[in-house]
């Protein structure tokens, strides 16, 4: 199996967590993919779009029509921006005909990373091991709107030695909600505390997930509370561990 | 009337006082909890919860694009079957309505039962002012009354009160210590409920549903409370809203599988009773007179407006407040307004234009968790976001945002932009940056940095390492699931 896909690597992890992006990409070609990054993209627009500047989020959402329009899949680390894309590009680009089919197009052909692995290449079994207490939280953009609950967990499952520890009321959000996060930083701040809480309780050591936004917030506020826990995006998690293991498996 | 509701603070103030009472959020944690806990199982018990949903949006969805036709057919029938009716543009007109009632049968007491659309127009003031006693008969309004507060959860009115300021007010209102024992509790208040029963000249209800093919109020409630207050006095008035009607009892049905387990986990509710006119010659129980007041207080420009149509479908069920994680943090009152949660977030800016509400839809991570609890499937969410889009860029958005967001567009709209800017960022954050962190406390973003730390932009941004990056492509098979 061989096939080129396009890399989203979404602004937050462009510009704050470039090993991210460079996880992904170790992990597609050991999968058979090669990855391009059309260096058109910068931002899917959600951050202004969620604060109602609708207009301003339609002219930097145009630059991802522009990078992707020539490929066959576009891959994600973020639930959240392929959500921002499935959900409100055929509204955003709806009123002008020469995008709108393209953003129709960008919609069925986008991919958060853990299900472009798992239902498109039909990988689950990385070869990876990772010796460590883990809990996982599932964002909502992701698990709730754009329905990935299942894939991620599937990975995990796979992954030798890794001891996975349900993380309490793991379903509610943790505060960040981009501008949210500033704008009503006080309600912000109660909710990442009262997740900080939860995984503190879990007693894990490392806190997975498929959002680099809720990740750098639920990770942000335990080091400020002095009580700092290893943030992993899941592509992370997996390439380090598949150079502890054997690789992928197939 | 809480604290905070009725002076001009916006809810960053109001939630900012809520934030600091444990007691309050000890107690509403606990309740939503519990229900959000009972609602799964009772979904579950069901089974098919999905399709549930659906028929229920359809329902609503069908009714209200409808609603002139079902309106007429259950006002005809209520009419038909003895029914006196009232229209009411607004929440004075409504007043005005049901005090004409008051004044015309000369009334001293009503005797009330829960009822949001009767907290909208705010009739209990109405009748105090006309030196009519009012008495809440559903337990946990009757609790807020004494408290002199407005309620803080559409199911659950006194969520934020622990058992032992029930206690003090009971103690206050009965002039004899209680103490914290439930039955003590509840056997005081009833002994005071039976007495107004059975005093009262008015009867004063909502209404869950009015069927349309019969033209029936329908009552829900837990305490059997509305059963007593719209048969035993003379005269039993009920206002509803609007958009509360239902084509059939096929409908009620659906309606009353999805209410009872989405507000508080019941697979049915203890008294549903549906009232079809006043008592007729030959039935032995009922009210002489009843009268509808149906409200619109707002419903009709909902109706008109596409983004927001959907708003009406809502059943006041209460459980997009239950899963909510702001409102399981600020409780009630620091929505600031009789319709709190997410629902009272998306309603209240559409139904009033105070400057005190004008950041409610901003007062939320659009998470989608109560889009995903709503047995009618209100998208909530959107609905946040549709708000503030009406706010941006208007009057009573800072001008630094505006600012923000249309820098925001000129250095993200071009690749070659976004590069420099990125990279300007990168130097300028030099002195500011330890360890990977950002170590600054002022600023635009200080409502992160105050309690979380930020991280400093990469030495390298993606785009710029991925160009020196060498891939090693392996051909595998697809791994054997
Ligand atoms: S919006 Fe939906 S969940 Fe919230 S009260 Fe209304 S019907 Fe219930």
């Amino acid at each position: 199996m061989w096939m080129k896909v396009a890399l989203f690597a979404t602004c937050l992890v462009d510009n704050f967590y470039p090993h991210v992006a460079e996880s992904m990409v170790r992990i597609l070609n050991h999968c058979g993919v090669e990855v391009e990054f059309p260096e058109a993209q910068t931002c899917c627009g959600q951050p202004a779009f969620n604060s109602g500047y609708q207009e301003q989020a339609r002219v930097v959402g145009r630059t991802l029509l522009d990078a992707f329009g020539n490929y066959e899949y576009v891959v994600s680390p973020s639930g959240s921006c392929t959500g921002m894309i499935h959900h409100y590009y055929p509204y955003l680009f709806d009123s002008n005909p020469g995008l709108a089919g393209h953003a129709r197009e960008l919609v069925t052909k986008t991919y958060e990373f853990s299900q472009f692995l798992v239902n498109i290449l039909g990988v689950t079994d990385l070869g990876a091991q990772f010796a460590h207490t883990v809990t996982y939280h599932p964002s909502c953009h992701g698990s709730r709107l754009l329905g990935v609950k299942q894939e991620p967990l599937e990975l995990l499952a796979r992954v030798r030695d890794l001891n996975l520890v349900e993380l309490p009321h793991a379903q509610d959000c943790c505060g960040f909600g981009g501008a949210f996060a500033v704008k009503m930083s006080e309600i912000s701040t109660a909710m990442a505390t009262e997740k900080a809480d939860w995984v503190t309780e879990t007693g894990a050591e490392v806190l997975v997930g498929t959002d680099m936004g809720c990740l750098m917030n639920i990770g942000g506020r335990m080091r400020h509370m002095g009580r700092p826990v290893r943030v992993m995006h899941l592509a992370e998690l997996l390439l380090e561990g598949m150079e502890q293991g054997s690789g992928v498996r197939g | 009337m809480s604290a905070g509701a009725k002076d001009r603070t916006s809810v960053i103030e109001r939630s900012h006082a809520a934030l600091q009472d444990d007691f309050l959020r000890a107690a509403v944690r606990f309740t939503t909890d519990r229900l959000k806990d009972r609602k799964h199982g009772a979904t579950e018990e069901l089974g098919r919860w999905e399709e549930w949903r659906e028929r229920g949006r359809e329902i609503r969805a069908h009714t209200v694009s409808h609603l002139d036709y079902y309106l007429r057919r259950f006002v005809d029938n209520a009419r038909a079957a003895g029914a006196e009716i009232h229209f009411a543009s607004d929440a004075q007109e409504a007043s005005a309505a049901v005090l004409g009632v008051v004044h015309a049968k000369q009334a001293q007491l009503v005797a009330k039962s829960k009822s949001m659309v009767s907290e909208e127009i705010h009739i209990n003031r109405r009748l105090e002012e006309q030196n009519v006693r009012v008495v809440e008969t559903d337990l946990g309004e009757y609790i807020i009354q004494l408290a002199n507060e407005m309620p803080s959860h559409i199911i659950i009115p006194a969520i934020h009160k622990t058992r032992e300021q029930i206690k003090d007010l009971f103690t206050r209102d009965g002039g004899q210590n209680l103490g914290t024992d439930t039955k003590a509790l509840v056997t005081f208040a009833r002994r005071k409920l039976r007495e107004t029963f059975l005093t009262a000249d008015i009867g004063m209800t909502g209404c869950n549903f009015g069927v349309a093919e019969s033209g029936s109020v329908v009552l829900f409630t837990n305490e059997g409370n509305a059963d007593m207050v719209s048969a035993l006095p003379k005269t039993h008035i009920v206002v509803m809203g609007m958009e509360r009607v239902l084509p059939t009892f096929a409908d009620l049905e659906v309606m009353a599988n999805l209410l009872p387990r989405s507000a508080t986990g019941q697979k049915v509710i203890t008294y549903m009773s549906v009232i079809t006119g006043p008592r007729r010659a030959q039935e032995r129980c009922g009210p002489e007179e009843l009268h509808i007041v149906i409200l619109d207080n707002g419903r009709s420009s909902q109706l008109g407006d596409d983004e927001f149509r959907d708003v009406l479908h809502c059943i006041r069920c209460g459980a997009c407040l239950n899963v909510c994680p702001v409102y399981r943090h600020i409780g009630g009152h620091a929505y600031g307004s009789v319709y709190p949660g997410p629902i009272g977030a998306v309603l209240t800016p559409l139904l009033l234009q105070g400057e005190e509400f004008a950041d409610l839809p901003n007062a939320s991570s659009l998470c989608g968790a109560c889009y995903e609890a709503c047995p009618v499937k209100i998208p909530l969410h959107d609905m946040l976001v549709a708000l503030r889009r009406r706010a941006a860029g208007g009057p009573r958005t800072k001008r630094a945002e505006r600012a923000a967001w249309r820098g925001y567009a000129l250095a993200f709209a071009k690749p070659g932009r976004y590069r420099l800017v990125t990279r300007m960022a990168r130097l300028a954050q030099t002195p500011l940056q330890h360890d990977g962190y950002i170590e600054s406390t002022w600023g635009p973003l200080m409502g992160w940095t105050n309690s979380r730390h930020a991280p400093a932009l990469a030495p390298e941004s993606f785009r710029d390492r991925f160009s020196r990056m060498k891939q090693d492509v392996r051909t595998i098979k697809s791994d054997p699931q």
